[in-house]
């Protein structure tokens, strides 16, 4: 394993058909942190997420990111994979008529590689994952994300996090759509997935996730920028006085990044 | 003596290899009333059948090209090049030792050997124009479960077969009906008696070898009551820079409470015009399912049909095509509601590729009288190029009100967003798309038995890794 720290982002413009959206962001996350990045709607959130998990219609314009210390700009997004970045979409994507399980399956023969363990260990894998998330046995069999509900949509995000066991997990507005029971269930899982060798980076409207699942930094993204950097305290406050109050703040006390 | 195969023009189809051409009798190019007399006369047919198939020269004549599907490629058709009969060895194999060693070795490539052993009861073999080799299992034929060759059938049952033949399918259905009906050769019969389950597959292969070849098989089913039977067929051809033609008629009868299914797996060179009638009759209670999946030829035009002769009588029809470069598949279905309380389901899924057309072509009747009919058609087109082209052509008529007719039809284009997900899992790019159409096809490919879905997926990777260049 790389010495390089796990994550680092240097001044990050980001632009979409010719509007840029992310106006230099600078971050650095390590094996072992959750970092939490929370913002209003438009304020790039999704855009940064995107971005980190390459796709071709957000192109970086300047600044670089730099993953396990190789440039992940350079890479398309089955490398970016391939390399440990996980990315939970906040629209997973139906696949009519593949099972979770061939996906599953797919997936892990694609990130692992050499070293993809054998059908019966694969599917012992899976197993043990599937209860970690309270989710049955017959979910395997569903055409991914095909007739899902929010939720279901969620957890499988997740089962695949667990089963592919990234080195860095985005997790973009994974707590949008959530009940309660499910937003329980998919934070145990994260905690339970989460090592000392693993990162992961929130992407969140709300603060109620930052309940179950306990950030070391938060980050709050105010039209394209980091506008303020904390403690998890940080996540409260914002909860108290919303977003408007840490903009002004934030011009107030100069920008850090 | 075996030649090595010659160099194939279509990289990415397997099954382009030849055998040199020998046979022990040919006629020469294009179609007279010799030809056909000849045909007649080699088989010792009955007189009936003589005229039979003169009558339906009579039909082909007379009959016009049809003006729809894909006029420019139909009019290219040289029937005058073509060759209609060809007799590639001077009897039938009933083990694969009596089979010519080029034949058999065709065969071997192709599997059907190993496939028999391991997973059906029974298959025919046809090279060129007639049924080369030929095997039922004891246990079936012992239950009075006839499979043979059409010619045999012939000979051998000339009572079923003067009672079915033709009834279906008569020989003015149309032009190629016509065709078929004076020159046909090979192609299978089977009759399963009163109450007989075939539990596991029947498998018809054909197989053309010479160059500018016509095929005319010709296939009677009959499941008499309470029968069940699952017949498969696949069929290949060398890729020639010339082309060949195919034209079967097959002929499905399912007396009361029977259930036959009929499935399909085509895969000609793309150089073969494949333009084929399939049609089959149901009877109360009866249940049709044709599973009927297109990959290969140059131009396939073929709607196989069930009419729902009598209550309870079902049809299930399942098709697939895939189209790519200057290949079109016009396939489709038809079903004709003759009674009250009949049901019937089509599912039509369409890939087009680098250019390639498909079309989907279908019929729904409802006679008058024909009162609590249940009807759904759902067509499904996917497009993987701006070059390709997917088109709809379905045809309603309804002449009662008590029915229920649902229908559906969507064409869609594979994301960029869908391909983002799944390269976000790794997934490279082709791969993705792969991956994308073979879950397309998986209502089809569930349909199939295990080794023929490994077999599709496998050909669908071959088509989608062609792109690549």
């Amino acid at each position: 394993m790389s010495d390089a720290p796990l994550l680092v982002i240097e001044n990050l413009h980001v632009s979409v058909e010719g509007k840029e959206i992310i106006k230099g962001i600078s971050l650095q996350v390590n094996r072992g942190e959750v970092h939490a990045l929370m913002g209003p709607n438009g304020s790039g959130k999704s855009t940064l997420s995107n971005a980190l998990g390459g796709h071709p219609r957000y192109q970086v314009t300047g600044g670089r990111i730099l993953f396990q210390g190789e440039d992940l700009v350079a890479m398309k997004a089955d490398e970016r994979a391939r390399q440990g970045l996980f990315l939970a979409f906040q629209y997973p994507q139906a696949i009519p008529g593949v099972t979770v399980l061939h996906f599953l399956r797919m997936a892990m023969k694609a990130v692992r590689g050499a070293e993809t363990p054998s059908p019966k260990q694969m599917r012992q894998a899976i197993k043990e994952k599937l209860a970690l998330l309270e989710m049955d046995e017959a979910f395997l069999q569903r055409y991914v994300n095909d007739g899902f509900s929010g939720g279901e949509k969620k957890r499988c995000e997740i089962l695949q996090m667990a089963v592919l066991q990234p080195r860095l997990a985005v997790l973009d507005e994974t707590d949008s759509g959530l009940d309660i029971d499910a937003l329980r269930v998919v934070a145990n899982g994260v905690n339970r997935l989460m090592g000392p060798t693993m990162g992961v980076l929130l992407i969140t409207h709300y603060q109620r996730l930052l309940n179950y699942i306990q950030p070391h930094v938060v980050h709050v993204l105010m039209d394209g920028r980091i506008v303020r950097s904390g403690g998890k305290e940080l996540a409260l406050e914002l909860e108290a006085k919303g977003y408007e109050g840490s903009d002004t703040e934030a011009t107030a006390s100069g920008k850090r990044g | 003596m075996a030649t090595p195969p010659k160099v194939e023009i279509n990289q990415d189809y397997q099954y382009g290899f030849h055998e040199e051409e020998k046979y022990v009798f040919k006629t020469g190019r294009g179609l007279t009333r010799e030809v056909v007399e000849k045909i007649s006369s080699m088989k010792q047919e009955p007189e009936w059948m003589r005229l039979f198939r003169l009558k339906a020269l009579d039909h082909f004549h007379q009959k016009p090209m049809p003006t729809w599907a894909n006029t420019e490629m139909l009019s290219a058709i040289d029937f005058d090049n073509i060759y209609y009969y060809l007799k590639p060895a001077e009897q039938q194999g009933k083990t694969w030792d009596e089979v010519p060693k080029e034949i058999k070795n065709t065969f071997d490539r192709l599997g059907i050997p190993e496939a028999e052993r391991k997973f059906l009861a029974g298959v025919t073999a046809q090279y060129e124009s007639e049924v080369v080799y030929h095997s039922i299992r004891e246990d079936l034929a012992k239950q009075g479960v006839i499979f043979l060759g059409m010619d045999d059938g012939l000979k051998q049952h000339p009572e079923i077969v003067r009672k079915y033949f033709g009834t279906v399918i008569p020989p003015a259905d149309n032009k190629f009906a016509a065709l078929n009906s004076a020159v046909w050769s090979g192609g299978s019969f089977i009759y399963v008696p009163k109450g007989v389950a075939v539990a596991i597959p029947l498998q018809a292969y054909f197989r053309i070898n010479a160059e500018n070849m016509g095929q005319f098989e010709r296939t009677l089913i009959i499941a008499d009551e309470g029968a069940s039977v699952h017949y498969i067929e696949g069929c290949t051809a060398p890729t020639y820079s010339s082309d060949s033609l195919h034209s079967a008629v097959v002929e499905l009868v399912a007396l009361k409470g029977a259930h036959i299914r009929y499935t399909t797996i085509q895969n000609w060179s793309k150089n073969v015009y494949n333009l084929v009638t399939k049609r089959a009759v149901a009877y109360q209670d009866a249940i049709v399912e044709w599973v009927d999946g297109n990959l290969g030829s140059k131009l396939t035009m073929k709607y196989p049909s069930v009419y729902l002769m009598e209550p309870g009588a079902r049809a299930e029809i399942l098709s697939v095509a895939f189209s790519g470069k200057d290949q079109h598949q016009d396939a489709g279905a038809k079903v004709v509601h003759v009674a009250p309380h009949t049901t019937s389901a089509i599912t039509s899924k369409s890939i087009s590729k680098d250019g390639g057309r498909t079309s989907y072509r279908g019929l729904v009747k409802v006679y008058k009288g024909a009162t609590d009919v249940k009807v759904s058609v759902r067509c499904d087109a996917l497009l993987l190029d701006e070059a390709s082209r997917s088109d709809t052509y379905p045809t309603m008529e309804v002449e009662e009100d008590r029915v229920q007719v649902e229908h559906e039809a969507t064409v869609s284009k594979i994301g960029e967003e869908q391909l983002f997900y799944m390269q976000s899992r790794g997934l490279k790019e082709n791969d993705a798309r792969t991956m994308i159409v073979n879950g397309f096809f998986e209502a089809f490919t569930k349909e199939l038995p295990l080794e023929y879905a490994v077999e599709l997926n496998r050909l669908i990777q071959l088509e989608m890794d062609g792109s690549l260049g």
